[in-house]
This record gives C-alpha cells, sequence and structure tokens, in this order.
C-alpha cells in the first residue's frame, strides 16, 4: 500500500511559566492511501496535539515542533513556512474539530463559510464557487442546499452542523482528512449518522482518515489499524483486529475493558485505575507503569521500546520481552475478545478492508 | 421586529415621564432661589416676579402645568436669558457639543478599535503591553486633568493649536483629544479581551484550517464577532461623553449645552436646568434605543430572534 503520511519521532512541548509540558513525546506512524488510522487514548494523551501539529496549527508559542519530521509528498511538514503551510491545510490536507455547535463562525452564513474554503484554493469564478457549495452540502446529506446556504450556523441542529463543517473539509477533495472526536458532542443516533457518512464519503473520495477517539466501541466499526496513545506516545499499534483480538499492552487492556459493555446484561463498568502523568515532569521509565498491575522493576527504570508482535503489530511493553513473565489479559478483557469474536463470526464476516 | 420597535418607544416614553416627573420634584428641593440680588427687590416686586413665573401656585399645580407644555414640546423660558425659551437656547448650543461628541466617538471608537485589535494580535508581547498600559492611563486619567495637560503642552509650551475657545476647526481638536482619550481606552480594553476571546475559539481553528491567511482570519472572522459585544458598552460610553463635555466644554471655554448647563445650574435657572436634563436623557435613551437596534442588525442570531420565524 502507497504511503501517503509519514510522522517521524515528533515532539511537541509547550513552554509555560512553570516550564516544559511534554505533550507529545516521539510519536511515529505511517499513514496509508485510503485507509482509516484511528488515534485512541484517554483525555490528556496528546491525540489533539498531535493532530494539530500535522495540520501546523498550533499557536507558536506557546507550542513548538522539538524534534521529528512529518514527511507528506516529499516535504516536511515540521519545516514548512506558514504560506506553503497555508496552500496545503484545507487543500491536502483538512481537519474537523470535535464541537460543530462552536466551530463555526456564527455572523457568516454557511454558504460563504463553505465557499471561502473552495476561492482559496482553487481559481474559479465566485458563481462557480457557489455551485460547488452546493453540491458538497447535498454530498454531505444537507436537503434545500440552495436555501441552507444563506442561512447561519444557529439555524442548523448540532448534527446539520457538523455535517457543515464536513463539507468544508472536503472542499478541495483532500488527501488526508484529519476528524479529532468528530461525534464526541453529539448525540447517539446522530453520531451513528455522522459516522456513516464519513464512511460513505471516503468511499466516494478515497482520501485516507485519521479518526481521533477515546471511545474504542466507535472504532471498531471506523478504522483499519488502531493507534493507541498514552502521555504523549503511541504505546500499541495495529490492525483494528490485532488490538481488539490480541491486544499486548496493559493499558489497552485497560481501555477495552473500560469499554461500555457490548451485550444488554451491563457488565460492572471498568475504569482503569490512578490518573495519566504530569507531563511538565514525565516520570522516568514506562509513564503507564505506576498505574499497571502487571508493571515490572525495569518499568520503573528504563521505557520499553516498540517489540514487534507481527509485521503490522507493535507494542511498547515490556512484558513482550523475551526474558518476561508470561502474562494474560485479565478475565474480563478475555471475555470482551472472545465477545467481540462471536459477534464478528455471527455477521459472518472476518477481517476487513 | 416591528412589535419589539414598537415596545421599545413606549417603554422610552414611559422612561422619559419619569425622568421629566423626578427632575420636577429635584428642582422643588434645591436650595436657593432663582431670583438674583434678591435683597435689593422689595417683597412686592419678589411676588410679581414669582407670580409671574407662576412660581407662587401649588406645587401639583406646576406640576401638572410643566407636563403639559412639555407634551406642546414647550421646555418654558429661561429666568435668566432674557426669558427666551429653553427649546431655543439648547438649539443654539447644541451645535459645538453635538460637533464636540460626535468627533470624539467617531475618533476614539477607530483609534480604540485599532489599539485593541493589535494589542490582541501581538497578545503577551511588548506591543500588548504598550497598548495596555496606554489604556489603563487612559481610564484612569480624569479628563479634566488630561485637559489641563494639553492646554498647557500642545496650546501654551508648543502654540501648536488654540488653547481655548470655538473659532474654527484647530479650535475643536484640543477639546476632542481630551475627551476622546477615555473612549478610546475603554473601547481598546474591551476590544482586546473580545479579540482574544474570539481568537482561541473553535470557529478561529476552522478558518484556519481551511488555509487561509492571517489577515483574513482576523478580517473576516474575528473583527466582526469581537465588534458585537463592543455595541452593547456604546450606551454608557455615550453616557460618559456627555457628562465629559460638561467638564470640557467649561475648560476649552466651548460655547455649547455642557457649558450653558454648569452655568444655569450656579444659577438656578429651572426651566434650563430641566429642559436641559430632560434633552439629555432623551438622547441617551435614544442612543441606547439605537445600540440595541445595531446589536440585532449586526448579530444575526438575535435578528431571528426578534422577528420571522
Ligand atoms: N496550550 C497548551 N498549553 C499547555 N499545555 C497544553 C496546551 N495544549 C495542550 N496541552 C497539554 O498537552 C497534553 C495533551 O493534550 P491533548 O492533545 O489536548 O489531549 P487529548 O488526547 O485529550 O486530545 C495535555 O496534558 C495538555 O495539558
Ligand atoms: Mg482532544
Amino acid at each position: 500500500m502507497e504511503k501517503i503520511l509519514e510522522v517521524k519521532d515528533l515532539h511537541i512541548s509547550f513552554d509555560i511559566h512553570a516550564g516544559e509540558v511534554q505533550a507529545v513525546r516521539g510519536v511515529s506512524f505511517d499513514l496509508y492511501k485510503g485507509e482509516t488510522l484511528a488515534i485512541v487514548g484517554e483525555s490528556g494523551s496528546g491525540k489533539s496535539v498531535t493532530s494539530k501539529a500535522l495540520m501546523r496549527l498550533l499557536p507558536t508559542p506557546p507550542s513548538r515542533i522539538k524534534q521529528g519530521e512529518i514527511l507528506f509528498e516529499g516535504k516536511d511538514l515540521a519545516k514548512l513556512s506558514d504560506k506553503e503551510m497555508q496552500n496545503i491545510r484545507g487543500a491536502k490536507i483538512s481537519m474537523i474539530f470535535q464541537d460543530p455547535m462552536t466551530s463555526l463562525n456564527p455572523t457568516m452564513t454557511i454558504g460563504k463559510q463553505v465557499m471561502e474554503a473552495i476561492l482559496k484554493h482553487q481559481e474559479i469564478s465566485k458563481e462557480e464557487a457557489r455551485k460547488r457549495a452546493v453540491e458538497l452540502l447535498q454530498l454531505v446529506g444537507i436537503k434545500n442546499a440552495e436555501m441552507r446556504m444563506k442561512q447561519y450556523p444557529h439555524q442548523f441542529s448540532g448534527g446539520m452542523r457538523q455535517r457543515v463543517v464536513i463539507a468544508i473539509a472536503l472542499a478541495c477533495n483532500p488527501k488526508i482528512l484529519i476528524a479529532d472526536e468528530p461525534t464526541t458532542a453529539l448525540d447517539v443516533t446522530i453520531q451513528a449518522q455522522i459516522l456513516e457518512l464519513m464512511k460513505d464519503i471516503q468511499k466516494k473520495l478515497g482520501m485516507s482518515i485519521i479518526f481521533i477517539t477515546h471511545d474504542l466501541g466507535v472504532v471498531a466499526n471506523m478504522a483499519d489499524r488502531v493507534a493507541v496513545m498514552y502521555a504523549g506516545k503511541i504505546v500499541e499499534i495495529g490492525t483494528v483486529d490485532e488490538i481488539f483480538y490480541n491486544p499486548k499492552h496493559p493499558y489497552t487492556w485497560g481501555l477495552l475493558a473500560s469499554m461500555p459493555s457490548l451485550d444488554h446484561k451491563d457488565m460492572e463498568l471498568y475504569s482503569i485505575p490512578g490518573t495519566p502523568p504530569d507531563l511538565l515532569n514525565p516520570p522516568k521509565g514506562d509513564a503507564f507503569a505506576p498505574r499497571n498491575p502487571y508493571a515490572l522493576k525495569i518499568d520503573y527504570e528504563l521505557e520499553p521500546p516498540m517489540f514487534k508482535v507481527s509485521d503490522t503489530h507493535y507494542a511498547a511493553t515490556w512484558l513482550l520481552h523475551e526474558n518476561a513473565p508470561k502474562v494474560e489479559p485479565p478475565q474480563i478483557v478475555r471475555d470482551r475478545v472472545a465477545k467481540f469474536a462471536q459477534i464478528v463470526a455471527r455477521k459472518g464476516g472476518g477481517s476487513r478492508g | 421586529m416591528a412589535r419589539y420597535v414598537m415596545k421599545r418607544i413606549v417603554y422610552m416614553v414611559i422612561t422619559l415621564f419619569i425622568i421629566a416627573t423626578v427632575t420636577f420634584f429635584l428642582m422643588k428641593l434645591l436650595p436657593g432661589s432663582p431670583l438674583q440680588n434678591q435683597e435689593k427687590l422689595t417683597p412686592e416686586q419678589r411676588q410679581i416676579i414669582l407670580e409671574k413665573y407662576g412660581l407662587n401656585d401649588p406645587v401639583p399645580v406646576q406640576y401638572v402645568r410643566y407636563l403639559g407644555n412639555l407634551l406642546k414640546g414647550d421646555l418654558g423660558v429661561s429666568f435668566q436669558y432674557d426669558n427666551r425659551p429653553v427649546t431655543e437656547l439648547i438649539g443654539e448650543r447644541i451645535g459645538p457639543s453635538a460637533q464636540l461628541g460626535f468627533q470624539a466617538i467617531v475618533f476614539g471608537t477607530v483609534v480604540g478599535l485599532l489599539l485593541g485589535i493589535f494589542a490582541a494580535i501581538r497578545h503577551n508581547t511588548w506591543g500588548d503591553y504598550t497598548a495596555t498600559v496606554i489604556s489603563v492611563l487612559g481610564i484612569s486619567i480624569p479628563s479634566f486633568v488630561l485637559a489641563g495637560f494639553l492646554q498647557y503642552f500642545i496650546g501654551v509650551k508648543l502654540q501648536w493649536l488654540p488653547v481655548a475657545f470655538w473659532e474654527g476647526f484647530e479650535y475643536t481638536i484640543l477639546p476632542t483629544l481630551a475627551l476622546s482619550v477615555s473612549v478610546i481606552a475603554n473601547i481598546a480594553r474591551f476590544m482586546r479581551t473580545e479579540m482574544l476571546e474570539v481568537l482561541s475559539s473553535d470557529y478561529i481553528l476552522t478558518a484556519r484550517a481551511k488555509g487561509i491567511s492571517n489577515a483574513a482570519v482576523i478580517v473576516r472572522h474575528a473583527i466582526r464577532n469581537s465588534l458585537i459585544p463592543i455595541i452593547t458598552i456604546l450606551g454608557p460610553m455615550i453616557v460618559n461623553l456627555m457628562t465629559g463635555t460638561l467638564v470640557i466644554e467649561n475648560i476649552f471655554a466651548v460655547p455649547g449645552l455642557g457649558e450653558q448647563f454648569v452655568r444655569s445650574i450656579s444659577l438656578n435657572d429651572y426651566p434650563v436646568i430641566m429642559g436641559t436634563t430632560l434633552f439629555y436623557s432623551a438622547l441617551l435613551i435614544l442612543a441606547i434605543f439605537i445600540v440595541d437596534i445595531l446589536y440585532g442588525v449586526v448579530d444575526p442570531r438575535i435578528r431571528l430572534a426578534g422577528g420571522n420565524k
């Protein structure tokens, strides 16, 4: 598969009065053409900072890219000038945000907001841009698009606004769409509709999606691959099947265990004990060790490298070292893995594209 | 919308009526008498004069007559200025005051906005700190102190501009500056806060994610949205400016309404005091009304809430 984006050892820090917040501490991943890569992790794990950094949307100061490369079409986005980056933003890489209630300009018509993105990147007349904007609104499932063009955001529901935001992001047929918790603020039925829409559009336009969420439940039916983030690092990455059927990192186990239950009689909701570390003073060794019931002595001393599980599956935990004691995931996780397998078997579908 | 406007107009009339009543009775409580050199008048002469102005009638009678005249647009006649109608006196004096107020509002708003926008864009840099210091000074220094300062340095020392009087445009510059400093300071401070808030909002991120230039983000998205709350402080600002003109006109010997108002108070010229107070109040109420309407025009959320659904 063709690599479209390559992130290498990305470090991002915020310089604040109290010191340096090391929000992202060495993130590497590849994004392939046409795939959906989910980035999951608890709140504060650096998902938004990572994704905004790809778009160079972080304010500098206080943020800075300390180290690392973001390779896209032969260029390192981390080193582009503002002007060069503006030509990529919204044209080749687009982004949609979490809260549709606040992510549209309240005093500008929907039409103008969509057209603005088109006119910036394409040499076409206003009239053509208007036509294209109407088409985009229709594409994302907004009825009466002609009439809706003249309306303001407050005349749209949350779900409809998120559709508009998606239309803006799609204005120039981007190669990559970054969605930062695009459905977190929406209620469940609307959430399902928006996810369906995103899958649909991806099928039509063929772009790659980086889908950020803290909800593993969403990941299962959206993503091809999953990267699990903790304290500014990717701790496990693999295909959806690998992450759901064969998770290796105790943090991933914790996330799986704390997923809202899939069956009717609700099991007790699990949550990972403790809180994420303070990134102002990241701990020595494995940042997850203090919350990890399976932590080894070495976890407090030395950071684990990425151990290879398969060609597509890596996890950063000393448990994968050949000298480590053999540890099985906890019962609740094994139960769940079994349940996923059942559900998939019932649906008659195995692994995905 | 039409219903809303009608309702507001009714409220405005009621407010004015209350103000008219309050000023009337306050006037009755003022110590002293409108008659100058009373000691030289015989009791009979005093009686004749008081009779002539209706000041001997019982207060309720005076009140009803006053309201009746008011409805006809008659604010009475001055005790001091050769019995001339108050409306005429106001008409003569309104020109310089209006010019001064207008210039100060326009100049102050434009400069204040620019300063506020500049400070917000340069957030936490020397540009921002400088702009903040300027606005704190502008808010805390009373306009009359500044007026004296301007007169001394620019008028007397440098002799760039006339120190006082009202004989052409260059005479308007110093009083306009003195008046507009507090406008500049208030608007700049407010605009900076609003801009910073807007600049950190999600839709600015959406705009930047489209790839449009920073200038376009600020002009098309940030400024308009920051301006909306600014409109609300224009009302109080105008009040401020009006009271400011009272002092400034006296300092710069501007033949305006404020200067005449202050004089009429020291002379106990009841009709002029009441008439001018009412006139100021009416202007103020009107200004606030216009500000509210403007708010609806600029902000589509309010525009629709009020009307066609
Ligand atoms: N402007 C900022 N200044 C200081 N720290 C920040 C800033 N933005 C984010 N961070 C820190 O970066 C870390 C990652 O945040 P974020 O990427 O938003 O997490 P999430 O995974 O929930 O999206 C957090 O610890 C947060 O405190
Ligand atoms: Mg986030």
